[in-house]
């Protein structure tokens, strides 16, 4: 039998949702609705009797006091008659994690059921123009790559089976193409593999005399993918007159050796990057982007971005417990004209509410707390948003190494293998265009992440009970990048029918490098398989043996008794040739303009805190749990009312202690249009500084380094790679702050209309950093009436690409210069000061500069002040507008009272260190030039211009 | 510290994840705790019967789906609905939180036998949206062993699904006349205060509920978030110590047995 069961909102209580619906279609654009009503529709398929329908009806499906449910009829909402309804449902093959809850739900009643679907129906009143209505509803209430839209109620169907799939061996002759012939192959199997890359193939199967199989391609194009082995990086280039071997090696890489740090215990080797927390505690972070599958599919691909790098940690060393989240986006602005929307890119302000939608729900249903973010918005995201999705892990010491030994059990955990993903690795490396959204769809990832959660429960069991020697994610590659990593130095042997299905169908390439989320691969000694299995079963996760580490050093795969590839671990793994390429960089001519002789600079703060790049995230923030696992010190927001702007979160990960961890982050794309050498130093030096901020210290900090860039095949942007690598060398290694662990995004370039959207050279650095006490944590929110402030650090005319030049149009010359020895200086005197307790609260200088630095003090303190800017940067006779907004690094302003300042001023003796105001109670908020005024208003006017933008 | 420590049963199921912090709290007043998967108590492995305390934590039991606690509340309903009542009857104590309450109520625990039986639910936030805030609640009834004094506290909110609704105002008023109501919103003075103060537009701005014996207990905000001297979002103000209000839950529970 085949019910459908409609479930809806009695009219007495409102139906947000629809409401929420109603609001969106009418953002869109579409005029004349009058009401919408949301109807959830479950079809039930199985032996079921009238009667159990009915129960599953009331008791499982309907909430007894706010709805009601009817059986193979349209439920009643309420609305009158006249109303249309639009049915969304997931397309076929997509995973749906209601449907299992469900079926469980059905199941716990002791009722058998075989199959749910679920779709949503709205049932609308109004007139509205038919052919507009059906135009927008299809893309404001479906997401159209994995859902489909109908216009009146589905038909009562059950599910078709997946045709079942017949084994056939297939071969891909090489042997005697032509370039032209290797490229086409590349290109028609979505490979993603370069001429030399397709050569070096073919030259290899020409000395096996043999062609190779279609599993066995995808598994090189898999491994040997930009995404896996950072081909641009590790390559060979050709810059001003020399030749780089291994950026990576020779920039990032080599401040970590050069640094040597005891406390690193595994960088750039594992999934994560491992530091020591304390005698028995060590932490993982790992940074990773998902910016192709979230541009193509916001909620899926931000969901998959945050659940995918959940699982690095947890498969790093023998797998750490999550314990926070960050999150990074660059968008383009919210409010985009629609015209100004490239065809095939979504609205920005989709994107944004998408992200933020998919991040929430995975983040939250993990019980992760997302603890720290930026959010940067530039028109040139428009087609290639940045998602940066971050996580850290706890982890015993004595877990952070592992190996597969010969003979160990290769079994798969989690979630099952479907055909979502398929191509996800070759997809992050390749350029978007227009139309990309249907060529690539089946690349788009469904998250679910009570799978992650219960497999991650039972996961960190085993781990304690030693039941296994190894273990690693399924990322992009699936299985292929999972198994070929493990048994890289023995060999391996799978059988990929044994892989448990979601359905039927799957041809054996397709098992092999489906990148279906929430799996995990372990390596388990014979003896502990049945432990094991049993273990994941008593929390109904999966475990299913698929194969066996060897010690052949032979990837083979089987299909029901077929070998379907037979590769060479070291040619898997080495065989990529290195890429060679040329790079230059030339500087762009810029001049700066001139904007100086203002006599009052209010309403240019105003305008600098309604940017969106500047403005409150609270919108975002508190849609993240932030507080869950119970290990909050400094939180997203703080201040008197709870809704100023942090400046790095602490967290105390391990209860009872006082060791507590610091989190930041620092990116500032708009320096790369000046220069990329800049845009890097600024990005650490923000990062570090933030650590400073809020009470710590370089001591124990530790960085990650992710690129999102365009296609490094064009010289000039590698070029400007290259300065930005350099760049990270030349600032770590002075502050003392080595790399252990980065990723890079690159081809984010959008083809539309015959142009390329480039996005600018962007870097992020996220920072860690071990605190001894949490105690010495502070807040950036002004604290007393009649303490004094200080401005750290020297300003000097550096407006260039700052957010003043932005509001005016301006990019400028001179951008922002980090002078990391004077930045060492003074980050450990403040870092002193602020262990001694001289420091009541602080907050880093960045977009915006001193000005905006105030204001966000002022407003998050519910304090008043009074500043005189006479002393800064008057040796350089820099002009007021220089003071207030020139984004100078390595500065900050600290609040101290009045019986510390002595002691605080000779903490501060050798550094940059001016006493420039005090806080006052109030509301007025001035910054004079002596007795000239040239800011004044009073806070609340600020605060709300800074809190209005992104208030959805 | 009570020399036969209390026994404190913390559920885990698919989609639990505030176990560890609720388990902490409950420690921190002297229990001694359990985190035990519902698998455990429906094959019989672990006896419900052997502890005092049930701890339902926060979490997206199930993903949330079909509706926040539903498909957990049908497991214990079906699977070990027995040991539960049995449970509920001897002089135990029963506390959900967030999503646990969420699952009481939706088991019919809470309110549970009185005139409002069957005629209270949670419904999503009037926002549409999962929201993480702080919010000052005022303790209206002490009718429950985890609450004993009436004053003004301060936990976190983080929901999507907290919004109480009742199917009349007949309800509402039998609720409040029985003393059921044990958590209200209010603003900082103990005053009734509409959104955000009320972050969920809920009915009678109830926050926590009962069961007519008080031993049965829900509420939507998270005690175990606020027993720390750090868990307190304005701690580095120096603002007169709010004392972690979030322990007193633990500690009258554990007492209640001493």
């Amino acid at each position: 039998m085949i019910w459908r069961i409609e479930v809806a909102i009695v009219p007495l209580f409102n139906d947000p949702a629809g409401h929420a619906a109603l609001e969106d279609l009418a953002d869109a654009g579409v005029e004349g609705l009058k009401d919408c009503r949301l109807v959830r529709v479950y079809t039930v398929e199985g032996p079921l009797e009238q009667e159990e329908a009915q129960r599953v009806g009331r008791e499982l499906l309907s909430d007894s006091v706010t709805e009601r449910f009817s059986l193979n009829e349209p439920v009643d909402t309420g609305l009158p008659g006249g109303s249309f309804v639009v049915e969304v449902a997931k397309k076929a093959g997509v995973m749906d994690p209601v449907e299992a809850s469900t079926l469980k739900g059905i199941d716990d009643m002791g009722i058998g059921a075989d199959a749910v679907t679920t779709s949503r129906k709205y049932v609308f009143t109004g007139s509205v123009d038919e052919v507009q209505f059906r135009r927008h509803a299809a893309r404001v209430l479906a997401n159209e790559v994995i859902e489909e839209c109908s216009f009146r109620e589905r038909d009562i169907a059950g599910r078709a089976p997946a045709p079942p799939y017949t084994f056939q061996k297939i071969t891909v002759d090489l042997a005697e193409a032509d370039d032209k012939t290797l490229s086409a192959i590349s290109q028609d199997r979505g490979l993603s593999l370069n001429l030399t890359e397709m050569k070096t193939i073919q030259a290899y199967y020409r000395d096996l005399g043999r062609s190779p199989t279609d599993v066995e391609l995808e598994t090189l194009a898999q491994t040997w993918s930009e995404h896996c082995v950072h081909k641009t990086f590790r390559g060979l280039v050709e810059y001003d007159g020399r030749t780089i071997d291994n950026l990576l090696k020779s920039t990032i890489a080599r401040v970590t050796s050069e640094l040597d740090r005891p406390w690193c215990l595994s960088v750039f080797e594992d999934n994560s990057g491992v530091i020591a927390f304390d005698d028995d505690m060590a932490v993982c972070f790992k940074v990773e982007t998902h910016n192709h599958p979230s541009a193509i599919e916001p909620y899926g691909g931000a969901e998959t971005g945050i659940g995918g790098v959940i699982r690095d940690p947890l498969g790093t060393g023998l797998g750490a417990m999550p314990v926070a989240n960050t999150d990074v986006f660059c968008f383009a602005p919210p409010d985009m004209a629609d015209e100004d929307v490239p065809e095939g890119a979504l609205h920005p302000k989709r994107v944004l509410k998408g992200v933020v939608a998919g991040v929430r729900d995975y983040g939250n249903r993990m019980g992760i707390p997302t603890v720290n973010g930026a959010i940067v918005f530039d028109e040139r995201f428009v087609g290639n948003p940045l998602v940066y999705c971050g996580n850290v892990g706890l982890i015993p010491r004595d877990k952070v190494s592992k190996a597969a030994r010969p003979g160990d059990i290769i079994v798969a955990v989690g979630g099952r293998t479907g055909r979502d993903g398929i191509h996800g690795a070759t997809l992050s490396s390749a350029e978007l265009a227009t139309g990309s959204d249907e060529v690539w769809s089946g690349a788009v990832q469904i998250g679910n992440p009570i799978t992650e959660k219960k497999m991650t429960d039972v996961l960190l069991i085993a781990r304690d009970r030693s039941l296994y020697t190894a273990i690693t994610d399924c990322g992009a590659g699936g299985f292929s990048s999972a198994v070929g990593e493990m048994g890289q130095h023995t060999g391996a042997a799978v059988h990929l029918e044994r892989a448990p299905l979601k359905y039927e169908g799957l041809a054996p390439g397709e098992i092999w490098c489906s990148e279906a989320q929430e799996r995990m691969v372990l390596a388990v000694p014979p003896e502990n398989l049945d432990e094991l299995i049993g273990l994941f079963a008593s929390e109904d996760v999966e475990a299913t043996a698929i194969g066996t580490f060897t010690a052949d050093k032979r990837l083979t795969l089987y299909y029901d008794g077929n070998e379907v590839a037979s590769l060479d671990m070291d040619f898997l793994h080495n065989g990529v040739p290195q890429l060679k390429r040329r790079a230059v960089w030339e500087a762009p001519v810029l001049r700066e303009p001139r904007l100086d002789g203002a006599e009052d600079y209010t309403e240019d703060l105003v305008a600098i805190l309604s940017d969106p790049t500047v403005a409150s995230k609270e919108w975002v923030i508190r849609q993240y749990d932030h507080e869950v696992q119970g290990g909050s010190v400094i939180k997203p927001l703080v201040g008197a009312l709870n809704d100023g702007p942090s400046d790095a979160a602490v967290i105390q990960p391990v209860r009872p202690s006082e060791k507590a961890l610091v989190i930041s982050c620092g990116i500032n794309p708009r320096y790369s249009d000046i220069d990329p050498y800049h845009m890097a130093a600024n990005a650490i030096d923000e990062a570090l500084r933030q650590v400073l901020a809020v009470g710590g210290s370089l001591e124990q900090t530790a960085i990650l380094d992710n690129f999102c860039w365009g296609n490094t095949d064009k010289p000039d942007r590698l070029g400007a790679l290259v300065r930005a690598a350099q760049a990270c060398y030349d600032v770590a290694v002075v502050y003392g702050t080595p790399f252990i662990s980065g990723k890079d995004s690159l081809n984010n370039e959008f083809q539309t209309d015959g142009r390329t959207i480039v996005i600018p050279g962007t870097l992020l650095i996220s920072a860690i950093s071990v605190m001894q006490d949490a105690r010495l944590a502070l807040t950036m929110d002004l604290k007393q009436e009649g303490n004094l402030l200080y401005l750290l650090g020297s300003t000097r005319d550096e407006l260039g690409a700052s957010m003043f030049y932005r509001i005016h149009g301006e990019l400028g010359a001179n951008v922002p210069v980090v002078i990391p020895a004077e930045g060492k200086k003074l980050f450990d005197a403040l870092s002193t000061a602020t262990a001694d307790r001289l420091v009541r609260s602080c907050h880093d200088l960045s977009d915006g500069g001193l000005a905006v630095a105030l204001a966000e003090m002022a407003f998050a303190g519910g304090l008043g002040l009074d500043v005189d800017i006479s002393e800064v940067g008057a040796a350089e006779g820099l002009a007021d507008h220089v003071v207030l907004f020139s984004e100078s690094p390595s500065r900050f302003v600290v609040e101290v009272e009045p019986g510390l300042a002595g002691t605080f001023e000779k903490a501060m003796a050798g550094v940059p260190c001016a006493r420039i105001g005090r806080v006052t109670i109030g509301t007025d908020f001035i910054v004079r030039k002596a007795a000239r005024q040239v800011i004044s208003t009073d806070w609340p006017r600020l605060k709300k211009a800074w809190q209005a933008p992104l208030s959805f | 510290m009570p020399s036969a420590r209390v026994r404190v049963l913390v559920l885990r199921a698919a989609g639990t994840n505030c176990d560890f912090e609720t388990a902490y709290g409950f420690e921190k007043a002297g229990a001694s705790v359990d985190r035990v998967h519902v698998n455990r108590l429906a094959d019989g492995s672990v006896s419900l019967l052997d502890y005092q305390v049930l701890a339902v934590p926060g979490g997206f039991t199930y993903g949330d789906d079909i509706s926040a606690g539903k498909v957990l509340a049908n497991e214990m309903r079906y699977r070990i609905g027995q040991q539960v009542l049995e449970f509920v009857e001897g002089d135990r104590l029963i506390i959900g939180i967030c999503n646990g309450c969420q699952v009481l109520v939706k088991m019919g625990l809470l309110p549970g036998r009185g005139a409002a039986e069957g005629r209270v639910t949670l419904a999503a936030n009037d926002s549409n949206r999962f929201e993480d805030r702080w919010v000052y609640l005022k303790v209206a009834s002490t009718k429950s062993p985890f609450l004993r004094s009436q004053d003004i506290i301060y936990l976190p909110v983080a929901h999507g699904e907290g919004k109480f609704v009742t199917d009349s105002d007949t309800t509402l008023a039998a609720l409040e006349q029985s003393g059921q109501i044990i958590l209200k919103y209010t603003d900082e003075n103990g005053q009734p205060a509409a959104y955000p103060a009320n972050p969920s537009g809920s009915v009678g701005d109830i926050a926590g509920i009962s069961s007519a014996s008080g031993r049965v207990f829900g509420l939507m905000p998270h005690p175990e978030r606020n027993i720390e001297p750090y868990h307190h979002p304005r701690w580095t103000r120096q603002e007169p110590e709010s004392g972690a209000d979030g322990m007193r839950f633990f500690m009258n529970a554990v007492e209640y047995f001493s």
